[in-house]
């Protein structure tokens, strides 16, 4: 009997330090390879390990890893959420728009973060209440949206060469862009949600067995509905972000195809498509993968034709390399 | 049929397993076990959940390979290890629990699924068909090739499985608990149709929990625990204490213990149900359960024992019906409002419908009160997390190395465990068991009765759905018997006689009312 019981804790305490080392692994996940295309690139180009480029890769990276952000609560539900690009342009518009009005500017940016947040609430009762499918939901609003967004500046483009908070796109705080700031700002802020709330919790166990969340008595609905509006609320941050950095918002050209370039840095994250897995430290860092390979081929010289081609390759190489790395750790 | 296997236990066995060991790291999964089979032979195969017995067939059908030193032969000459290809190549077939066939495909596409015969590079529908209907007629079974799978019985599809490994010319197959969501009419075809696969010469692997399917058909049984080969029995040596005590290695005379005292008549109604109806199955379901007693609901494979559970629990939507909880009428209309009204149920899927197998042992234990555990408005209560899931560990004995490993890593066992454990932590008033034992090992089962006994004791009312008779008799206090939606009668012990399991099936069949 004793003898069993010894053997068993050993045992336990085998299993312990492997399953840490997996789960040390796990969250580490894609930090290699972003280590390895930096040392690339700097091996092609010296310039590109330089204060300045690496400032100007976090900030071109913000606002992706705002939307991959909302993308990452989505994805963990199992859902997806491909309207975060027309949200953006929407968004934009309306922030500056509002930052026309004489005095009342500043509200621009609570403007477009509201107008988000209604757009992913409208997907979120969509999908929640009336139970329709994620994909198709969010891909009639990609479009209906779109269409809001080119409707609001009559299909021009507006500008504010005075924007109220311009600031937000151009300037920086003890030498860190507010871009960069706001990003990380979300990533954190989305870490306590996910790991330190109940909330969180609950939205790893619906993306994880939804019916059996629902039997344990989770708000299914509820759950989906808030990770949508996230999504959307994060979407019109990205939004402002996006009209102060230029100035400007046009609803037929701005964010076509982000949620695209969203969805590829959750998945390079190491986050489970069909949900309950996965991290936002992973999407950090699937975020700056997508921005140092854009950076990195520009500036060795790559034309803009095959950039595209090798970035698609790299998502799809890095992501098999993860599965392959994975697989193997779970047969050990 | 045994004199048929003892002929050919003078000839080569047609599969050997020596000397395999298999370890994952520094856990030892299998140790020295030795397994000889013979040509139209059943060897059933029996273990507590977690004795290596799935380790086991897994090197068996190549899925893992064993470590230096374990050998397979196959007709006497060695065969590779760790090549699921070269293993199906060789005649070794495994059916698991969880069937894998593609539900809107014909029967014949599905038994050639992967395996097509072709012509010229294209499948070859007629070669196909015919081959399909061969082996369907080799089978004797009523379906046709072109049917449909989705509109099979659970029963048929094993049989589509099946066909499935003749296919591949298999001469060993391996069964993993094939009649656990079987009806009794089903069992009794697949029985039938093993008894065929035997006089055909193939070799079976049985592996099972329930003791009378072995008496049934097992001509030799082996018996494995903690890794480990325990010994082999001829048919003729069978019994049920000597392998319960091989199996577990310590008595088991206490294995229905009541401590519990059943109510009389006096004791108060904790649950009240009046009229319940959903529209389909279920018509007009009324009755009382009362505090501290064990009621179970019996009744075949799809008589609506489930549908009523779902629908006291709010996880259906029903057309008719109320509920009173301690005398109060109470409105149901979601999982939550039941669990908040003292009302838990364990579903019967644990894997489909209770666990989150990639999340942490302590979240799911607590993932019920989560919402009641935080503080500062929403914030997870880790610790206390820590604590239910500690204590549950204990109390339940749920045998894991850390309750921060996945539910996904338990044993079938353990992981029941784990959701009596959420259960518990919601502190009902009423509990609802959906077939408690259900895919679990002898040992975790005598835990989870002790347990229903004791949450008796304490005054909880119980509702348990079982399909197993000896389990209903020796847990029940009384008895509900359902038919076709309806609940058809109860059954009580009268005056120390015990439960009559004649009068249950009675009920169960309609037996009686003709």
């Amino acid at each position: 009997m004793t003898d069993k019981a010894t053997e068993i804790s050993t045992g336990g305490q085998a299993t312990g330090t492997s399953r840490r080392l997996r789960t040390a692994i796990a969250a580490l996940g894609m930090l290699p390879v972003l280590i390895l295309l930096a040392a690339g690139f700097q091996f092609l180009n010296p310039r590109f390990l330089t204060e300045t480029n690496l400032l100007i890769v976090t900030q071109q990276s913000s606002i992706n890893i705002v939307l991959a952000a909302g993308m990452t609560f989505v994805i963990l539900t199992g859902g997806i959420d491909l309207s975060v690009g027309a949200i953006l342009a929407a968004s934009a518009m309306v922030a500056v728009m509002v930052s026309l009005v004489p005095d009342w500017g500043l509200l621009g940016v609570p403007a477009a973060i509201l107008v988000g947040l209604g757009f992913g609430l409208i997907n979120g009762l969509l999908i929640a209440y009336i139970k329709l499918p994620p994909f198709i939901v969010t891909l009639g609003s990609l479009t209906a949206v779109r269409g809001v967004a080119r409707l609001l500046g009559q299909d021009t483009t507006v500008f504010n060469s005075d924007l109220p908070f311009d600031f937000i796109g151009n300037g920086s705080l003890f030498g860190i862009p507010w871009l960069v700031i706001i990003a990380l700002s979300v990533v954190v802020l989305s870490w306590l949600v996910l790991k330190r709330t109940v909330l969180g919790t609950w939205i790893y166990a619906v993306g994880g067995n939804a019916e059996a969340a629902r039997l344990t008595g989770i708000k299914v609905p509820l759950v989906l509905l808030f990770v949508y509006g996230v999504s959307g609320l994060l979407a019109g941050l990205g939004g402002a972000m996006s009209a102060a950095r230029l100035y400007a918002a046009n609803g037929l050209q701005l964010g076509q195809s982000y949620e695209l370039d969203a969805i590829a840095a959750v998945i390079l994250g190491g986050t489970s498509f069909v949900g309950g897995v996965g991290s936002i430290w992973g999407t950090l860092i699937g975020g700056l993968i997508i921005a140092v390979l854009s950076n990195g081929l520009i500036l060795a010289g790559v034309s803009d034709i095959w950039q595209y081609i090798i970035k698609g390759l790299v998502i799809i190489v890095a992501v098999a390399l993860d599965r392959y790395r994975l697989q193997a750790g779970a047969r050990t | 049929m045994s004199a048929t296997a003892k002929v050919e236990t003078a000839r080569q066995p047609v599969l050997e397993m020596r000397h395999i060991s298999k370890t994952f790291g520094a856990i030892r999964a299998l140790q020295d076990v030795s397994l000889t089979v013979h040509a139209g032979e059943l060897h059933a195969l029996m273990g507590e959940n977690g004795a290596g017995k799935s380790t086991l067939m897994k090197v068996l059908s190549g899925a893992y390979r064993p470590d230096a030193g374990g050998e397979i032969l196959i007709d006497g000459t060695p065969a590779a290890t760790g090549d699921p290809i070269k293993a199906r190549a060789s005649g070794i077939a495994v059916i698991y629990q969880e069937l894998s066939l593609a539900p809107n495909l014909t029967v014949a596409q599905n038994i050639f699924l992967g395996n097509e015969p072709r012509r010229f590079g294209i499948v070859d529908r007629d070669q196909c068909a015919r081959r399909a209907r061969e082996i369907i007629a080799r089978l004797g079974v009523s379906f046709s090739a072109r049917d449909m799978v989705s509109s099979l019985s659970l029963g048929e599809r094993q049989l589509v499985e099946i066909a499935r490994a003749l296919s591949t010319n298999a001469r060993i197959i391996v069964m993993d608990e094939p009649t656990t969501s079987l009806t009794s009419r089903e069992t009794d075809r697949l029985f039938e149709v093993i008894a065929t696969l035997k006089s055909q010469g193939i070799a079976i692997i049985y592996i099972s929990h329930r003791m009378e399917e072995v008496y049934q058909l097992a001509d030799r049984v082996s018996v494995l625990r903690d890794s480990g080969y325990v010994g082999t029995l001829e048919r003729a040596e069978l019994s049920a204490s000597r392998l319960v005590s091989m199996m577990v290695g310590r008595d088991l005379s206490a294995f229905y213990k009541k401590d519990h005292r059943p109510p009389d008549a006096k004791r108060a109604v904790a649950l009240s149900v009046r009229g319940m109806s959903d529209g389909r199955l279920l018509k007009n379901c009324s009755f009382d359960l009362h505090k501290g007693e064990v009621l179970a609901l019996a009744g075949l494979v799809g008589s609506g024992r489930t549908e009523l559970a779902r629908l006291i629990f709010g996880a259906d939507r029903r057309t008719s019906g109320t509920l009173e909880l301690d005398g109060k009428p109470v409105t149901i209309n979601a999982p939550r409002e039941a669990l908040d009204a003292g009302i838990a149920y364990l579903t019967e899927d644990r894997k489909e419908l209770g666990l989150f197998l990639d999340m942490s042992i302590s979240d799911n234990i607590s993932m019920g009160v989560l919402a009641r555990d935080a503080h500062g408005g929403g914030l997870r209560d880790f610790a206390a997390a820590e604590r239910r899931a500690s204590k549950a560990v204990a109390d339940l004995s749920i045998r894991t190395s850390s309750v921060q490993a996945n539910a996904g890593s338990l044993s079938g066992g353990n992981q029941q465990k784990v959701l009596l454990a959420r259960l518990l932590e919601t502190e009902p008033k009423v509990v609802i068991l959906d077939e408690p034992t259900r895919g679990v090992d002898v040992g975790a089962k005598s835990e989870i009765y002790r347990l229903i006994d004791n949450l008796a004791k304490r005054g909880i009312a119980i509702l348990m759905i079982s399909s197993e008779l000896p389990e209903v008799i020796g847990v029940a206090d009384r008895v509900l018997v359902m038919r076709d939606g309806t609940i058809s009668g109860e059954v009580t012990a009268s005056q120390g006689e015990p439960l009559s399991q004649e009068k249950i099936m009675e009920l169960a069949t309609g037996a009686a009312q003709q």
